[in-house]
Parts: C-alpha cells; structure tokens; sequence
C-alpha cells in the first residue's frame, strides 16, 4: 500500500518528547499516506496517546520534526492542527452534553448568515447539514435532540459527523469503537472505508484487534514510548502485534 | 442554502422526543412559570388590591431594579462561573455617576467650564450641550464597570483564578473604592441634567416605568444573543463541557472575559437606574444585592454548574421574588420573614429539578 512516489501526508521524523523526567516518546519515525489507514496499536503507557496528542497539536514534541503534505509544521493549538486539515476524533468525544447534536457538529464553527452588521446562526442550514451527515454515518440521531440524551453509538457518530465538516486530510480517531455496539462498530468501521475512498488519510487507535485487521492497510505498534513494528496488515498477524504489544516479541 | 429536511434516514429505534419532554417545557424555567402563575391567582383572591394599576406598576418597577443585573449574571453562570461583585458594582457605578454629573455641573469644578456656563441672573447653572452631561457620567458609571468586568474575567480566564474568590475579592476592592472616593458619604445626582437623570430611570412611559422598558428591550436582546449568535452558543458549550469547548477551536479566555464584562456592565446600569430612583447613591447602596440577583437567577433556572439557564428565567426568578415580597407586605406579615421564604423558594426550586430529573 506504500507508494514511494506518492508524497505523505503526514512524516514524523524522530519524534520525542520528554515530560519532566519521563520520556513518553522516543525517535519515533512513521509516514501516513494518502488514502491509508494506519492501525496504532500499544499496552497503555505505551506512547500512542502522548503521539497523537502531538500530532493534533495538544503538545510540542522536545525533539523531532512533522512534516505535514510535504512542509514543515509547528502546532501551538488544537486549533492549528484542524486548520491544516488534522481532524481528531477523541476517545471522550469532547461534547457539550447540553447542545443539540447539529449545535455540536457545528460547534466552532457555526454557519451564519448576515442580517446586516449582524450574523445570526443559520439553524436550519446546520440542522440540514447535520441530518445529511448522520445519514451518510447511517446513525439514526436527530439534529435537534440534546446530546445528553443520547445514546453512545449516537454520540460517536455526532463525533465523526464533526470531522466530515472540513476538508479533512487526516482523521485521527482515539478508540472510536471501545464503548459502542457491534451493530455500531460495523458502521464506523464502514465511515472508515469511505473516508479513505475520497483519500482521506485515517490513523486509527485502537485496543480491539479485529478491527484494526478489519479496516487497516498497515500496522504500527507503539511499546515503552518507541515504534517497534510498522507493517503492512498483510504481512503480519494478530498473534505477532499481540506478541510486539506485550514485549514477548521485541520488534518486527 | 436551505436544504430541503428530506430525512434520509429512517427512524425505526429512535422516536421523536415529544413537546412537553423538550424547551421551555421540561426546564426549571417552565416550572417556576408555572408556580408563579398559580401565585398570582393565589394572590388575586387574597387581596383586592393585588391587581390595581398602582400595585402592578409598583411591582414592575421593583423587581426592574435586580432583574437587569440577574440577565447579566445569568451570562457568567450560564458559562459555569459566578459573579459576587454585581451588588458593589451596582453601588459604584452609581456613585461615579453621580460624583461626575455634579462635578461637571458645578462651575470651577473640574472641567465644568467645558460644559456649563452661568445664567444671566447668576445664580441659575445652565448646561452648554443639554444631555451631553449625563451622557459623560452615565459613560463614567459604565467605564468603571468595563474595567472591573475585564479585571474579573483576566483573573479567571487568563490567570485560572477561581471565579468565586475573584469575584469576592472584587467586591470588597469595588465597595471599598466607593467608600473611598466618597468618603463615606452619599452623592446626590445633581446640575441642570439631573432632570433628564430622573425622568431616564424613574419616570414612565405611558404608565410603564422606565427600568422596565429596559429590562425588557435587554432581555430580548439576551435572547437572540444567546440563542442567534455564535457567541451565545459558545457561552452555553463552555458551560456543558469547557475542554469541548476548547478543543473545538472556540475562544474560551474571550468568551469569559467577554461575560463577565457584560455581568459588571448590567450590574452598572443597574446601579445607576436604582440612584435615579432613590434620588442619591449611598456608599452602602445595594449591599448584598448580589445574594437576591444570584438567587433570582438560580430559581429561575440557572444552574451553578453551568450549561443551562436563559433571560425568561432571569425574569421569572425576579418576578417570582418580588410577588412574593409584595404578598407578604399586603398580607402584613412582618417583612423579617421575607428573607426566610426567598431561602425556602431557592431550594424548593432546585428540589424540583432535581426530582424531574431522576424521573426521565
């Protein structure tokens, strides 16, 4: 699935960051392409969380360099991240519970539209947008009902909705499917699928295997804060990055 | 672009949540209206003279006094903060007003000769610009509002200081620097603009008193701010989940700062409308009046937690308090028990939130 010739979205390069006496990362070196959908996997502590919150631009690394489509990048703010087209899906959603779910899709960055001087919130255009895109999620959620009246599955999918809103390059999701059913997973395993239909770059973190062999093209496992394997999903199996997240195989 | 509400998705697990299970209607808001509605029949049988035209104007015109700074509050607790300092800023804005106002209209004062000259008989002040006057001290009273708004909002939102200490200290450093610059002493509204003054916050319009015209042209305005505008939406997602917020891109240091500039403005208006009213601005005006405003907001629904309250609440909450204070007056009953019932009314309020809540 690597092409050589292809530009990478995103290119870490020796990547580390140090908390205090703690190092989380070490070295870490990793390319993401195009249309791909890299699994990150690793044992808690492992370094994945501290990585992704690097790359969505929650920490500066002490050490290394992100390469984004090609040019150098430096994040001060999630919200930096987002404007390049880094899009992250976090593992507790970051709702506001007492919003509608199209207030929450839209949260940020709401449409408007001008009366005069003043802008005033364009409801029905956001509701519309919203339905539009629960429906391509294929998650029976209501613009209009209070996120605190969801269910986890919905909330999920009021949270990938977000990511759809830009022209995303590169969605990061943090456990999408630890809390949700299976009926649900099987949805957001497909959003997966047709993200990376339009070349939307996806990295996907994750504790549960059959889904990561599910939906990936290539595996990289995180242990003790350093890349101890980056494999094509073929190549490999659930028993050798089981093996590499535990540490009974050093690396691969 | 209005796209057609073609669902395309079909809800066979989800049903619709009903009308009385959404809005106003399943809010403390709609709950205290309710209770309020049923008082006022209550206290149309119980006094005859509940209803006259004087009673009702006088009621308006009371609970106009904290309602302006209740909307203003709402703003910081809606975001999950709390503002104290509301009951001083009244007091101060008030004072400054007052202070400039004769202070510009007494010739050889500071910078009176810009603004008034002596009548021929030489006794009579006469203003050069009528208005422009009170239009300067109103601007003063508000300008030391803004300031101590920003300085509230800096210290949570930029420092990370915990709104309640902020807001605390900032009520005695605001009542202090009232007694300060009066010494203690009152200041009187006063020059050839004090007229104007008066008919601006305690006159009417046709019957309808003036602090109540107010209320009711900022409380609509709350209302379209809050649920129209990005602003607003953002002061309700920083109160239901402020790392959302941020994460979202939302600006949260000036969502804060910007609320608890408009909770020491409305408390500023405030202060300057109830002078008018009493006619002078006593250093101890307003003390503790930000334990009615708190309380108003809270009946009416506001909750301290943050993400939810709005300006019908606001309303609603003065409303409820003010009934209640005039009933007991009416009913004679010694105004000592007030204070008691408010405290009772506060968290029979709360009860019934809460136990619709555990009930869905």
């Amino acid at each position: 699935m690597t092409r050589a010739d292809a530009t990478p979205v995103l290119e870490l390069t020796g990547i580390g960051k140090e908390f205090g006496a703690i190092r989380a990362l070490h070295g870490v070196d990793m390319q993401v392409f195009p249309g791909e959908v890299v699994g990150l996997m690793g044992d808690n502590g492992a370094g994945k969380s501290t990585l992704v919150k690097i790359i969505a631009g929650n920490f500066r690394p002490t050490h290394g360099e992100i390469r984004f489509t090609g040019s150098a990048v430096h994040f001060n703010r999630p919200v930096d991240a987002r404007a390049v087209g880094i899009e992250v899906v976090y593992q507790d959603l970051a709702l506001a519970d007492n919003l509608t779910a199209a207030a929450n899709v839209f949260l940020g960055r709401e449409l408007k539209r001008k009366f005069g001087p003043i802008a005033l919130l364009d409801h029905k255009a956001m509701a519309a947008r919203a339905l539009e895109l629960f429906g391509e999620l294929r998650s029976e959620t209501r613009p209009d009902d209070l996120v605190k009246q969801m269910s986890g599955g919905q909330r999920q999918a009021v949270a990938i909705a977000r990511t759809r809103l830009s022209n995303a390059r590169l969605v990061m999701m943090d456990e999408p499917t630890a809390a949700i059913s299976v009926r649900q997973v099987e949805q957001v395993l497909g959003l997966i699928h047709r993200l990376k239909e339009q070349g939307v770059a996806v990295m996907l973190i994750s504790h549960r295997m059959p889904d990561v062999f599910a939906v990936c093209d290539r595996v990289v496992v995180m242990r003790r804060g350093e890349k101890r394997a980056d494999k094509p999903i073929h190549e490999t199996s659930p028993e050798e990055v089981t093996a590499l997240i535990t540490g009974a195989k050093e690396a691969a | 672009m209005a796209v057609p509400l073609e669902s395309p998705i079909s809800f066979t697990n989800v049903g619709r949540i009903r009308w009385w299970q959404r809005g106003i209607f399943a809010s403390q808001t709609g709950y205290v209206l309710i209770a309020l509605a049923v008082l006022l029949v209550i206290m149309h049988f119980a006094s005859p003279y509940f209803f006259t035209e004087g009673n009702m104007q006088n009621v308006a015109k009371n609970f106009s006094f904290i309602a302006i700074a209740t909307l203003g509050v709402t703003f910081v607790i809606i975001t999950g903060g709390i503002d104290l300092s509301v009951g001083s800023m009244m007091c101060f804005s008030a004072m400054i007003t007052s202070m400039v106002m004769t202070e510009l209209s007494t010739p050889g004062g500071l910078g009176a000769s810009l603004f008034v000259h002596m009548a021929a008989d030489g006794k009579t002040v006469v203003a050069n610009v009528p208005g422009l006057i009170l239009l300067i001290s109103v601007a003063a009273g508000l300008g030391v509002a803004l300031i101590a708004g920003l300085v509230n909002g800096f210290c949570t939102a930029v420092l990370g200081l915990s709104p309640f200490v902020t807001t605390l200290g900032m009520l005695s450093i605001v009542r202090g620097l009232g007694y300060v610059v009066s010494n203690g002493r009152g200041s009187f509204p006063g020059g050839p603009d004090a007229d104007y003054f008066y008919g601006l916050t305690s006159g009417d319009v046709l019957g309808v008193p003036m602090p109540f015209i107010y209320l009711v042209i900022l409380a609509l305005a709350m209302a379209v701010v809050l649920h129209h505008t990005s602003f607003g939406r953002h002061v309700f997602a920083l109160g239901g989940n402020e790392k959302a917020a941020e994460l979202t891109g939302i600006p949260v240091v000036r969502v804060k700062i910007e609320v608890y500039v408009i909770c020491a403005l409305a408390a500023g208006l405030q202060g300057i409308i109830i002078s008018g009213w009493l006619g002078s601005a006593p250093a101890n005006m307003a003390t503790s009046y930000e334990l009615n405003v708190i309380a108003a907001a809270v009946i009416g629904g506001a909750n301290l937690a943050g993400g939810i309250g709005g300006p019908l609440g606001a309303i609603v909450g003065c409303v409820l308090l003010e009934v209640i204070r005039n009933g007991l007056v009416l009913a004679q009953v010694s105004s000592y028990w007030q204070q008691t019932l408010v405290g009772v009314i506060i968290i029979l309020a709360v009860l019934v939130d809460r136990i619709r809540s555990r009930m869905s």
